[in-house]
């Protein structure tokens, strides 16, 4: 009750935080992460784990872990407005593709800037690849350090793909492949066999498991070697024509799901009650969403469910010439520009991403994590991925409209899906858009 | 008054079609009153077996969304109590006193706030109240909830004091009142009325609106209900149905409640208070 | 505007007797005269200032954002663009329809339906009716968009169960009538304004006129048009006011369908939200407000100058 008070009277007065007298410095940290809600295990990792941990070791710096239950997007937004004023978190949890929009924007500042000699001489960075490091980096420098990194494939249902008389050991390896199962098995029954997300309401899962994942396939990316925006091209084309096929001309694919807001659960659930077979996704999905316990959890998950490399279009014509492509992404975490305690947030970061509690992590959730001394943990699934497909992917383009552009990728595959536009017209459709973001001078057209 | 039978039919077929559309009302309302009782409520409707209170004990069990809920509460009483004052006030002396362009007022600034409640000017909110060093504070949101409110609330009010006989106040004071006088001891009790609809529609507004907190408050001691309640949603962002039902329930209560003890108070009336 | 009450006749004397000084009206409208400067007037000059610049919450132009005159305006009206859908043009025809459908015709028609209906009907039916269609008003708007999520699930809700238990087809209605789920759902949602205040309005009238009227052997509609409906053109002019205004800027149905399927929902105040906080770009987000708040007083006048047509004077 006495807080209560205390807030009310603080509300009053309108007295904040830092107005009182500080004998201790006070940190806040902010993720996308509600213990026995989302990203449940790195709030309880941070909550039980890192803070004791570094308040046991740092007396005069009390910590605060503020537990974010919205949407990525959302936080996007606060921290946007946050971090060009100095309100908000010291520290916070964040997307790598944001980096460069941030930076341009000046709502972050390099770490070199920001925290100098203590980031430069950092033990950590001996540990951490330069490919991971770059995920948080922009324009040759550094904005944060990554906690981890994921691959796509394609998670698959044996049962049902026994059901449907596809052997064991199956491996596509083109797109026609991939159709010919999924006809098999909505022949033998099931409903939606084939999953490849599209539509705005999933977001940017939809263009890193969807679009991506087909894009790299016909061996082109959504810029170009100079960093140009492909807006016309033969790839995009057989893109849009395969997500036709799947959800328009065939109906292969559970075309609700893909276009009402709660969507991506809805595919969720297809892959749990057996209505779906093939489901394009990162390795989250088996970490996460499938686990035993979620929502989602698989039944005697591990002798129904496995995965496939996603293939190229055609053997050999992936990106740099690949039969098999995938894509990565990377979150991690930033200091707020205008801290004021930039040395002790950075002591903070720092420790968080240590050998010692990155390890600790591993035991609330498994996965690939960013520094090379901290080793994938027991698990068959983490260890056959990330040794096969972390040679085989790719990252998004550094560009501050990627995020832009992402959207319009989004309602372009919205428009197909949905039948509303044939692929022809929703990529000129996209054309005159993404030309409107990025200028035409930074646009090139393939056909 | 004797009835003649078409009249008696009428008012039957009258009563018939005012209870039908009382129900179809109630019936997006129904699934509350059973998900929050059902163990493992999906989407459908289900009648509870067994009846549990379990829901409950977890949504309690949670500090944070226990505390969102007095969060909210602080908030919406502050807003209420400042709209209300603020807006009376206002209201009266637009209604009352010879300020010229005063009809126009109300109506501009009717316009102005509709620009304001759009997601545009979210940024310039923020930016003043990070600029007044309010930034996660209940007066931050207490203050720009009654800001936005306002207008809306004087436009209400003052159409409602128009309509009251100035005659009242001026035998008040050809008695001998004060204006200021007159205002509190003849003029408040007779627009009390009007005040309750403000009062009961601010609060209504301000409990359930997301967007203002959201933008202007940051640490979870501080998040309204209408906030906290996305922490109701499971590790792959999908809502815990059951929980979010008995969550849900709580948090409508209070509303609810205002608007009984109201109406049961003061009668919910506009009177003949409003018009253009 | 005819905001002068009828029962003050001599007009002369509200002229030279005003009852509050101009000093004491000022004090009175100090509080809420700094509160609605610092937080209506100020964002509202910022939101105008900001639609002539490419300003954008992040990336190059969030610092340094630039003056591009009426760039903004010109590509929210492009011809080449306007109705393409999930465009500003097709936002607004979309919105102006379902203002007319859920506003005009369904809250206020069934707000004064039900405002004539509860006048007549015994006081347990009256309360019963009443609290259901003011609990679809007072209610928190995430627990009723979840509860009307739950309500028209395809394979659960309520809705399909209850069509299937009258031996009807159930439908998909999120996803095949899209438009006219919000149109019901804004219609349900805030049909108790216009039943209260239409209510409020109903029982000003002296009982007199209804009693001479049942003497005459009127019918109730006959008493509806005649003696209610004249009497209230005050009221529906307000209730038009603001019930137009929220609805044109209500964000709700974004619970409900997030916009779509494939914008076939984005009323604009949905659209101005996607461009400004989705997309980030400010300016144009701005330049959509503006236009929101030009249309708003485009039929505020409208209503206006149809409520003093004809008005009863006195």
């Amino acid at each position: 009750m006495s807080n209560h008070l205390r807030s009310i009277a603080f509300g009053l007065i309108g007295a904040t935080a830092m107005a009182a007298p500080a004998f201790a410095v006070d940190l806040d940290i902010t993720c996308r992460c509600v213990i026995g809600g989302v990203n449940s295990a790195t709030a309880e990792w941070i909550e039980e784990s890192v803070i004791p941990a570094f308040e046991a070791a740092n007396p005069d710096i009390n910590v605060t872990l503020n537990q974010f239950g919205g949407e990525d997007a959302q936080l996007t937004q606060q921290l946007a407005l946050d971090f060009s004023t100095g309100a908000g978190p010291d520290i916070s949890a964040f997307d790598g593709f944001l980096i460069p929009a941030f930076a341009e924007g000046g709502q972050l500042k390099s770490l070199d800037e920001l925290i100098g000699e203590d980031y430069a001489n950092w033990e950590g960075w001996d540990h951490i690849s330069d490919g991971i490091r770059s995920i948080l980096s922009y324009d040759g420098e550094t904005y944060g350090i990554g906690l981890g990194t994921d691959v796509r494939m394609i998670h698959v249902r044996k049962d049902l793909l026994e059901q449907a008389g596809i052997a064991d050991d199956w491996q596509p390896t083109s797109w026609t492949d991939v159709l010919d199962a999924a006809r098999k098995l909505k022949e033998a029954g099931v409903e939606a066999p084939l999953q490849l997300n599209a539509g705005v309401a999933m977001g940017e899962a939809t263009t890193m498991q969807g679009y991506w994942m087909a894009l790299l396939g016909t061996g082109e990316g959504v810029t170009d070697e100079n960093g140009k925006y492909i807006v016309e091209s033969q790839g995009i084309l057989d893109v849009l024509n395969l997500y036709k096929t799947i959800y328009v001309d065939e109906e292969l694919g559970d075309q609700r799901a893909q276009l009402l807001a709660d969507g991506r659960n809805r595919s969720f659930a297809n892959f749990r009650d057996g209505k779906t077979a093939m489901l394009v996704e990162g390795d989250w999905f088996y970490r996460s969403v499938t686990a035993p316990g979620s929502e989602f959890e698989v039944a005697d998950r591990d002798n129904v469910m496995s995965w496939v490399k996603m293939p190229a279009e055609e053997p050999g014509a992936g990106i740099r010439g690949q039969d098999f492509v995938s894509i990565s992404g990377g979150t991690g975490f930033v200091i707020n520009p205008n801290t004021d305690t930039p040395k002790e947030a950075w002591k903070f970061l720092s420790f968080m991403m240590s050998q010692e509690q990155m390890t600790a992590f591993q035991d609330y959730q498994p996965g690939i994590r960013s520094r090379s001394d901290v080793p994938i943990p027991n698990s068959p699934f983490l260890t056959e991925t990330s040794q096969t497909l972390l040679p085989l992917t790719t990252a998004r383009p550094n560009d501050p409209n990627y995020n832009s552009v992402s959207q319009e990728i989004q309602r372009m595959t919205e428009a197909v899906v949905s039948g509303e536009l044939s692929p022809e017209e929703a990529m000129a459709q996209y054309k005159a858009a993404v030309t409107s973001i990025v200028g035409e001078e930074n646009t090139v057209s393939l056909l | 008054m004797k009835l003649t039978l078409p009249a008696y039919v009428g008012r039957i077929a009258f009563s018939a079609l005012a209870a039908l559309i009382g129900a179809i009302f109630a019936l997006p309302l129904i699934w509350f009153i059973f998900a929050p009782f059902n163990a493992r409520a999906e989407l459908g409707l289900a009648i509870p077996d067994p009846w549990t209170l379990s829901n409950f004990a977890t949504v309690f069990g949670n500090s944070y969304a226990v505390q969102a809920l007095w969060n909210s509460f602080i908030q919406a009483t502050g807003g209420v109590i400042l709209v209300g004052a603020a807006a009376t006030l206002a209201a009266y002396a637009l209604s009352r006193s010879s300020v010229p362009g005063k009809g126009a007022v109300t109506y501009t600034l009717l316009l102005f706030s509709s620009v304001v409640s759009g997601s545009a000017a979210m940024v310039p909110i923020f930016l003043i109240v990070s600029a007044m060093g309010i930034m996660d504070t209940h007066i931050a949101v207490i203050l720009t909830f009654a800001g936005g409110l306002l207008p809306t609330a004087m436009f209400i009010l003052r159409d409602f004091i128009d309509s009251i006989p100035k005659s009242y106040e001026e035998s008040a004071m050809v008695a001998g009142a004060s204006p200021v006088q007159a205002f509190f001891d003849v003029a408040l009790p007779v627009i009390r009325p009007g005040i309750v609809v403000v009062v009961v529609w601010a609060f209504v507004n301000i409990w359930g609106s997301f967007l203002i907190p959201f933008i202007l408050l940051r640490s979870s001691d501080n998040m309204p209900a209408s906030v906290a309640i996305y922490s109701f949603y499971s590790e792959a962002g999908t809502p815990i149905v059951t929980l979010l039902a008995a969550y849900a329930l709580i948090y409508s209560l209070p509303v609810v409640a205002l608007y009984l003890f109201v109406s049961w108070k003061f009668g919910f009336r506009f009177f003949g208070g409003i018009k253009a | 505007m005819t905001t002068e009450p009828i029962t003050s006749k001599p007009r002369r004397k509200v002229r030279n007797f005003s009852l509050l000084s101009n000093r004491a009206g000022a004090a009175f409208m100090l509080p809420a005269g700094l509160l609605v400067s610092v937080f209506v007037i100020v964002p509202f000059f910022w939101v105008i200032f900001v639609s002539f610049t490419n300003r954008t919450l992040i990336g190059r132009t969030a610092l340094n954002p630039e003056f591009v005159g009426l760039g903004n305006y010109l590509a929210l009206f492009d011809p080449a663009t306007f109705f393409q859908r999930g465009q500003f043009g097709f936002s607004l025809i979309l919105t102006t329809q379902f203002v007319l459908a859920s506003a005009l015709i369904g809250q206020a028609l069934l707000g004064l339906l039900l405002a004539w209906l509860i006048q007549t009907v015994p006081p347990w039916v009256k309360r019963i009716t009443e609290t259901f269609v003011i609990a679809a008003w007072i209610l928190p708007e995430v627990v009723i968009g979840f509860a009307w999520f739950a309500f028209l699930d395809r394979d659960q809700g309520t809705l399909n169960a209850l069509l299937t238990g009258f031996g009807l087809p159930p439908g998909d209605f999120l996803l095949e009538q899209p438009f006219w789920v919000i149109v019901v759902f804004n219609t349900w949602r805030g049909a108790a304004f216009s039943m209260m205040l239409f209510n409020s309005a109903f029982s000003s009238i002296p009982p007199s006129y209804f009693q001479a009227a049942d003497v005459a052997g009127a019918s109730s509609w006959q008493k509806f048009r005649d003696i209610g409906l004249p009497l209230i053109r005050g009221h529906i002019v307000t209730d038009l006011i603001l019930i137009t205004m929220w609805t044109f800027n209500t964000f709700t149905p974004f619970l409900l369908t997030n916009g779509g399927p494939s914008y076939r929902t984005e009323l604009v105040s949905i659209y101005n939200y996607r461009v400004a906080f989705q997309d980030f770009q400010f300016g144009k987000g701005a330049a959509v407000g503006v236009i929101m708040m030009l249309i708003n007083l485009a039929f505020a006048l409208v209503y206006l100058s149809l409520g003093r047509k004809k008005a009863p004077k006195s």
